[in-house]
């Protein structure tokens, strides 16, 4: 790779201080110190990134402005063009959202006997779930139990997490694990059948599982492949765009919009399933995302008017390694794999600040510091300021062939701009990585609206204010898992009367009422890059 | 500064950009909005398989919109999809063995041998070698070589022997996960552990105590 003058001479400090650095540990921060760098530099301590809600559920809760302005915008609909009395389609259980939660929710909502109707934006397993490399946590292995599982979690979170839910993730996940063993997906293993694992940030075992770094992937196309082969119906490119409710104020089933003709089709069902996931492509904060393309809070939006409730809506997770150079691939995620096979962070000056497997926002919190009080950031050509994760110290240390082996997916990323990990440094700095908070459910994934489950990103409580790494994949399947069989049990004792979307009109009054004038519509469905040329906008 | 432009051929229609996008920025920026050909955006998700030609090349090239860089000249169309034939089974009565693949893809031994599908994987995998071994009965290479198979569907649009090269590799991992590789006895311990209620007590415990308790428990574990 040619880099600037400035990064390669950098990069020849970081070799420079390497062998050194290998034998060298930095430390924990304690707790105190902790609070106070997460106070002066993670991005949900500013200000000016927040603002209450002025109607719905949650009114008075603070959540990003990107959000906000989503909630309180008009409806896509309008009721009078669409006719509720006859169905397109009349199911048991609905699920909006094709990852990786709606995926399992399908596939045990049929075993129980449910008819099951998939609804997603995209294709089936667009979604975040197929992008996530690291690995999923389970507590597996004989030095580590459910109840280490839990205190990590509590830990990374803020000690506010729904103790609730963390119990039932932490039980299931081995559940989970065997579940995925009996599919067949292929995790990383050794001949005796034990599971390799890793640490990821903030874990006190090593109970990261993982399928090389494509983890995510692995596990959502064989949950795509078996919801095929079990003929569960999926339809394509039918973004669900509002709720529907009876007239006892139950959930109802969904309005949905044809991507192609524009038009809508309603779907009767018994129970209905968001899992329709988080919000990264809102670029909160203005930051650049690892987000799939359809991360756009659409499930958010639509719960939100039907009357749900949301939690650390004001906790947004900003993973500490995206790519901040080279410009095309900006916000791209580098995975904390890369830190728990032994990479550190280092900066300009080829020294490190932070212990690399603190949590993700203490990790985030530390690198801003880095870059924007101390200034030992690197500056890139466009202006972004970044440090290095040195990635050849991991050959460095367990010798060479590991960052091939262990991290296909990075080498193969940085291998089409000319850069080889397994030599080179990598430039991070934080993306937008994760919606923390979300819709507010229980153990059963219910929400305060009678026969509408939520589950996976768009849930929230799960991992108080900040989520560990690996917890995500387990998140998503747990309680996909979960809610399909909830919402499947529930429907046999379902009647829905009479459909209607009254409640858009009441919430459009409540704007109204405390004077929201909006043009704009919402849920977004897809975020718009076409860069307005005539006046001079610029590229993502 | 003014930007260095270029210009790129989408779908037989020539448009400036400015250099240095990849392609599917470039899409973006000359104003087409996805609906398909896009999806993860970093190179996982299969949705943005492109094929192109250069000037003066009579070879064909291909590549992840969302991953490669737009050149002078490049001369494009994405495949955001492709009609492939999938088998469907019941994975618990599949056998993992040659027999087994076959009866669900016996297209599998019309290949040539051409090496065409190791050309057009955006992945550089090595697919001709594992269909080969498939051809053999080796459900583990097959699962070994294919691991990084992100079901793009290139392979398949341009095998002359119609093989759907991705999904049988999927069937073969499966096999692979669910009836090759060793069964995990620590997790299968586990799950009986949390199934006759071990965990139970100690869980419910914790979930009751005070937080300060709780903070305090967790600044002191063990980080083993």
């Amino acid at each position: 790779m040619n880099y600037p003058a400035n990064i390669y001479e950098s990069i020849k400090i970081v070799e420079k201080t390497r062998p050194m650095r290998a034998k060298e540990k930095f430390p924990l921060l304690s707790p105190d110190d902790k609070q106070a760098l997460l106070n002066s530099f993670h991005p949900d301590f500013r200000e000016d990134t927040l603002r209450a809600l002025k109607v719905g559920a949650s009114k008075g809760f603070k959540v990003p402005h990107e959000v906000a302005n989503l909630l309180e915008s008009r409806s896509r609909l309008n009721p009078a063009d669409i006719n509720l009395n006859t169905p397109d389609y009349e199911v048991d259980v609905l699920i909006i959202g094709g990852g990786g939660a709606g995926a399992a929710a399908a596939l045990m909502a049929q075993a129980e006997g449910a008819s099951v109707i998939i609804t997603t934006k995209l294709r089936l397993g667009d979604a975040n779930t197929m992008m996530a490399q690291g690995g999923i946590q389970a507590a597996t292995k004989e030095n580590d139990t459910p109840l280490l599982h839990y205190l990590d979690m509590l830990g990374g979170g803020g000690f506010q997490n729904k103790p609730d839910l963390v119990e039932l993730l932490v039980k299931e996940a081995p559940l989970v694990m065997s579940w995925l063993e009996s599919l067949g997906c292929m995790f990383d293993k050794d001949k005796d059948g034990i599971f390799a694992t890793i640490h990821g940030g903030g874990t006190c075992r090593k109970r990261m599982h993982f399928a090389r770094d494509y983890t995510g992937a692995e596990i959502m196309r064989t949950l795509r492949d078996e919801v095929r082969n079990r003929r569960i119906e999926v339809i394509e490119f039918a973004p669900a765009i509002e709720l529907l409710l009876d007239d006892d104020g139950q959930c109802a089933g969904a309005v949905l919009m044809n991507l192609e003709r524009g038009t809508y089709q309603v779907v009767k069902a018994k129970t209905t399933i968001l899992s329709t996931g988080g919000f990264g492509r809102l670029h909160v904060g203005g930051f650049p995302t690892s987000n799939h393309y359809g991360a756009t809070a659409d499930g958010l939006v639509m719960a939100y008017r039907v009357g749900v409730k949301l939690v650390f809506m004001e906790a947004t997770q900003f993973h500490p390694t995206g790519a901040a150079y080279p410009e095309q691939i900006v916000g791209l995620l580098v995975t904390e794999k890369v830190r728990g096979v032994g990479a550190q962070l280092v900066n300009a000056l080829g020294e490190q600040f932070i212990y690399p497997l603190e949590t993700r926002d203490v990790v985030s919190s530390g690198i801003i510091k880095e870059c924007y009080a101390r200034e030992r950031g690197v500056t890139t050509p466009t202006g972004m300021k970044g440090v290095w994760l040195d990635s050849p110290l991991i050959d460095f240390i367990h010798g060479t062939g590991t960052v091939a082996k262990e991290l296909p997916a990075m080498v193969r990323q940085y291998e089409r701009y000319g850069i080889d990990i397994a030599k080179e440094p990598i430039l991070i700095y934080p993306t937008l990585h994760y919606q923390n908070g979300g819709i507010e459910i229980n153990p059963n994934c219910e929400t305060i609206i009678p026969n509408l489950y939520a589950s996976g990103e768009v849930s929230g409580g799960i991992h108080g204010r900040n989520r560990l790494m690996g917890n995500s994949l387990m998140d998503v399947l747990v309680f996909g898992r979960k809610a399909g069989l909830a919402a499947a049990r529930k429907s046999k004792g379902i009647k829905i009367g009479p459909l209607n979307l009254n409640h858009l009109g009441l919430y459009e009054k409540e704007l109204e009422l405390v004077g929201v004038k909006t043009e704009l519509v919402s849920p977004l469905l897809l975020p718009d890059y076409t860069p307005d040329i005539r006046h001079g906008g610029g590229i993502e | 500064m003014r930007q260095r432009m270029i210009t790129i051929y989408i779908m037989g229609k020539p448009y400036e950009i400015p250099d240095g996008l990849t392609v599917m920025k470039a899409m973006e920026y000359t104003g087409h909005k996805f609906v398909r050909g896009c999806g993860c955006r970093g190179g996982f998700c299969g949705a943005c398989g492109t094929v192109y030609r250069l000037p003066g090349d009579y070879k064909l090239k291909v590549g992840l919109a969302c991953q490669m860089v737009a050149e002078e000249g490049m001369y494009l169309t994405m495949i955001p999809f492709y009609p492939a034939n999938k088998a469907l089974y019941d994975i618990e009565k599949v056998k993992p063995t040659l027999s087994g693949l076959v009866q669900l893809y016996p297209e599998l031994s019309r290949c040539l041998g051409c090496r065409t599908c190791d050309k057009v994987c955006p992945q550089n995998l090595k697919v001709m070698d594992t269909m080969a071994a498939a051809m053999r009965g080796d459900i583990a290479k097959v699962a070994n070589l294919s691991f990084d198979c992100i079901m793009c569907g290139l392979c398949a649009s341009r095998c002359p022997a119609e093989i759907v090269q991705y999904y049988v590799s999927i069937l073969c991992r499966r096999l692979y996960g669910k009836y090759i590789a060793s069964k995990s006895f620590h997790l299968e311990r586990r799950v009986a552990g949390i199934s006759s209620g071990e965990y139970d007590a100690e869980l419910l415990e914790m979930k009751v105590k005070d937080i300060s308790e709780i903070k305090s428990l967790y600044n002191s574990r063990v980080i083993e």
